[in-house]
């Protein structure tokens, strides 16, 4: 019954592929000028450039140049950076590794500080100890992530000397270097999941904290620990579910600024750098991959809240 | 529900107020900037560079000189008028294709709702970057890129709001008494709709404030001359090891004014539908 289930989230999810890569194909088609008159330049003859065209495909259909483009990406072929000229599957996939390592944590740090945020405000609910959890959920979702990044390594780097304001290390290199170099921005990519989470649960676990059930809990002598606990945050999770795909689009989303102030070389670092450089084929790989990344991250979560969730039926 | 009563009941609300008296300062800083400026923003003395701030220099000045309070009001321009691309662009476009999705239904609405969905699943600065890539770096066309990403937005939450309108009873006699679809939409589901999209476009301001900001601050936004709280901040953090607290205004007031656009949504959204009020 699951697998019939899981095979029609699947039919959703592909047509969400299919228009989100048009999308992306279709950057290219929104730069001015003719493509094959810059690489010719001004001079060409009308002849070479109709061969050029004709060459790159370019005399046919935007949705079959798309057809033809997309059966390139899915045998792996993203096409060449027209400023390197290396292949730009092999450098989106060699610094992919670092952009998930980042993602990953700050995604694990904005759930569960989140999470935790939220229950103090709610078992608080009202007291000065509310209002703070609320105030910081609200600076996370106000302050510029990259702005929060500077705050940070002006306190930890430059003031208190306690890690370094710029650079990478990997998990599979020493341990120890990846937390001290991936705590600042992770932190500040981070910042504004955890608001968005925060304010989620915090208003599915008030929901839940006044359903007939909570009550029937308290006149049944329930202590206010063991109702938000045991009953409340049991109900209240499953939006969490969720929200955890929220924070992990943020993130990735966060990673394009976040990797240019610390000089972390992962992929949001690349983006930037090919916009800079006019490199489209190589921003259209990049983003290309991140979407992907968040589509699929977004489809297992929807997996799981469907695993989570008795009342959903397959 | 009557328009005063809504304000009324915004009026109540102390955060949104006092957030939506900040905005209605800011805009009016922003228009009349060159006259309230103490300086020229980009005028250089290079006699007096990374001055602490002083009776002189409200801010101090910056490594080149300039008047860092001078720069930052004139930056309230280009935060403004992203503010307004974000609002114009996706009210005029997303919003028809919304209520036309959702009046029609059907196979088009279907479509429609695929590809909403889709766009909207896209980290939106990504989306924005690609755009803004593929236009060409300027501030007019961050602006651009910031407007058609919050298009999905609007298009999805008009769409929503027509379908509960159009099954309301005065829709249907309206129908029955003849009224064609274009009169319809008009006349009874743009009226409806019209809260919802107010709390949206007050919270698209925030959205706007940082997208600008941050494609800014990467580059890819203001342009010299031209002047950003991004390409402050930018600025600034060139400087952090000498200066650092030159971060400190630009980022204040980015971070403000997301706060006020939020605040001022949120504040909307109770004034338009109380009974949200407890939930809070």
């Amino acid at each position: 019954m699951f697998f019939k289930y899981l095979l029609r989230r699947l039919v959703f999810v592909i047509p969400t592929l299919l228009i989100t890569t048009f999308v992306v194909f279709s950057f290219i088609l929104l730069i001015p000028g003719d493509p094959v008159l810059t690489l010719l330049g001004e001079n060409a003859t009308p002849e070479k450039i109709a061969q050029l065209r004709e060459q790159l495909g370019l005399d046919q259909p935007i949705i079959v140049q798309y057809g033809h483009w997309l059966l390139n990406v899915l045998q792996g072929d993203l096409g060449r950076s027209l400023f390197t000229g290396q292949s730009v599957f092999e450098a989106v996939t060699s610094r992919l590794g670092v952009t998930i390592q980042l993602v990953v944590v700050a995604t694990v740090i904005s759930v569960v500080s989140g999470i935790l945020l939220a229950i103090v405000s709610v078992y608080f609910r009202n007291s000065w100890i509310d209002y703070f959890a609320r105030f910081i959920s609200i600076l996370g979702a106000s302050l510029p992530n990259f702005w929060i990044g500077m705050l940070l390594v002006v306190v930890f780097s430059l003031h208190l000397g306690l890690v370094p304001a710029t650079g990478f290390t990997s998990i599979t290199e020493n341990p120890g270097s990846f937390f001290k170099s991936v705590i600042l921005p992770a932190l500040s990519m981070g910042a504004i999941g955890m608001a968005v989470v925060t304010r989620h649960l915090r208003s599915s676990l008030i929901e839940v904290m006044e359903a007939e059930f909570i009550r029937t809990a308290f006149s049944k002598g329930a202590t206010r620990r063991r109702a938000i606990f045991h009953h409340g945050l049991r109900n209240a999770m499953l939006p969490v579910v969720t929200t955890i795909g929220i924070g992990f689009g943020n993130a990735v989303g966060g990673t394009v600024v976040i990797e240019t102030i610390f000089a972390i070389p992962g992929t949001g670092q690349l983006a930037v750098n090919s916009i800079l450089q006019r490199d489209f084929t190589m921003l259209q790989g990049v983003v290309l991959v991140l979407i992907v990344m968040v589509i699929v991250i977004n489809f297992i979560t929807d997996i799981m809240y469907a695993l989570l969730d008795p009342r959903i039926e397959y | 529900m009557g328009f005063k009563e809504v304000f009324k009941r915004f009026m109540a609300e102390r955060l949104a107020f006092i957030s939506f008296i900040y905005l209605v300062l800011l805009v009016i800083v922003a228009i009349f900037a060159p006259y309230i400026a103490p300086y020229d923003p980009n005028k250089q003395d290079l006699a007096h560079v990374l001055a602490d701030p002083s009776f002189s220099h409200l801010m101090g000045t910056d490594n080149l000189g300039r008047d860092i309070f001078s720069r930052l009001l004139m930056g309230t321009r280009a935060a403004l008028q992203a503010s307004l691309f974000a609002i114009l662009i996706p009210v005029l476009i997303g919003i028809p294709i919304g209520i036309i999705a959702g009046y029609l239904g059907g196979l088009i609405d279907d479509i429609f709702m695929r590809i909403v969905d889709a766009i909207m699943s896209i980290p939106a600065i990504l989306l924005c970057l690609g755009i803004t890539a593929a236009l060409g770096v300027s501030l007019w066309n961050a602006m651009i890129a910031i407007g058609i990403t919050s298009i999905p937005q609007f298009a999805r939450l008009a769409r929503g709001q027509t379908l509960q309108v159009r099954t309301e009873a005065y829709v249907e006699s309206a129908k029955i008494s003849g009224a064609g679809s274009i009169w319809i939409m008009l006349k009874h589901i743009i009226p409806n709709i019209s809260p919802p999209v107010l709390v949206q476009a007050s919270l698209n301001i925030s959205f706007a404030v940082l997208v600008e900001v941050s494609l800014s601050f990467l580059g890819m936004g203001a342009q010299s001359p031209d002047i950003s709280w991004g390409s402050l901040i930018q600025q600034a953090y060139t400087m952090i090891n000498m200066k650092p607290w030159m971060i400190i205004y630009p980022g204040v007031a980015v971070s403000l004014t997301i706060m006020a656009g939020n605040f001022v949504g949120d504040g909307l959204r109770v004034a338009v539908d109380p009974k949200l009020k407890n939930k809070s």
